[in-house]
């Protein structure tokens, strides 16, 4: 029973947090609303036994991604309000239609599955802990965890080259900028 | 009363839509970067779920390199985003909408 009350509590909370991320004029309270969003599927990753991945979903989404979103919200800047007007007629309209019938064929086609459920043909009440994890990760899937290495390390050079290599556009417009 | 796989699913499809819709319908990159996470952020719940239900380990593994993929888009993108503000002082996506530099 505490498992269906955490789940409706935080499920609604969740929403909450994506319909303000949604909605919002203000980038920062976007990223407000995402970050309700990031704590409330730590929550769900705890009710399903993913401790580890529940502590790293803190550690890598709350913390990093969020903190760099800020930071480049507060660099762009913060006062600089969304208008709300329609450029393509009807927009509103066809994105709800369009979600809609997403969320429809996505629950429709997965609804037989789901209710009937399978037999869980691996470890029964299997637990996330940093051992079953790393067990895993480390020893069936080491190939794939070197390519996320190397993944990691070709964005960084990437966001580092991006960084060295602009600034031949920030000179030419460098007297507007400090107007 | 418990809480099945399904109710995971579900949830995550609307989370999944509701990403979809902010890419569909806001205009400030920025905002439109938070939607993409949002819909990563459901399809690990969809991992984790499965993974609990089926007692696989790596439903979490996935999870996990889904996070490192996302951190890496992040990174990138946004970098892309500071580029492009540095030189058109704008993140909306309308006035990036001609293909000259």
């Amino acid at each position: 029973m505490t498992e269906v009350i955490l789940f409706g509590l935080f499920a609604a909370v969740a929403l909450a947090g994506a319909v303000v991320m949604l909605t919002a004029r203000n980038p920062v309270y976007s990223a407000m609303g995402l970050l309700i969003v990031m704590f409330s599927m730590a929550l769900f990753y705890v009710l399903l036994d993913a401790h580890f991945v529940a502590a790293v979903q803190l550690l890598v989404y709350a913390g990093a991604v969020m903190t760099l979103f800020l930071f480049v919200i507060m660099m762009i800047g913060v006062d600089k309000r969304e208008d709300n007007a329609e450029t393509i007629p009807f927009q509103r309209v066809i994105t709800f239609v369009v979600a809609g019938g997403l969320a429809a064929v996505i629950i429709l086609a997965g609804r037989q599955a789901w209710v009937t459920g399978s037999d869980a043909f691996g470890t029964p009440d299997l637990v996330g802990t940093i051992e079953t994890v790393a067990d895993s990760l480390f020893g069936t899937w080491t190939i794939a965890f070197l390519s996320t290495v190397f993944l990691l390390t070709i964005a960084a050079l990437g966001t580092i080259a991006l960084a060295l290599f602009g600034p031949t556009a920030v000179r030419e417009t460098e007297p507007e900028d400090g107007a | 009363m418990t809480v099945t796989v399904a109710w995971y699913m579900i949830f995550a499809a609307v989370l999944f839509s509701m990403g979809a819709a902010g890419v569909l319908l806001r205009r400030n990159a920025l905002v439109m970067f938070m939607s993409i996470e949002l819909m990563l952020n459901s399809v690990n719940l969809t991992f984790i779920a499965a993974g609990s239900e089926l007692g696989l380990i790596e439903g979490q593994v996935a999870a996990l390199f889904v996070m490192v993929v996302a951190a890496a888009e992040v990174t990138v993108g946004l970098a892309i985003l500071v580029a492009v503000f540095r030189r058109l002082s704008t993140a909306n996506v309308d006035d990036l909408s001609d293909l000259r530099g």
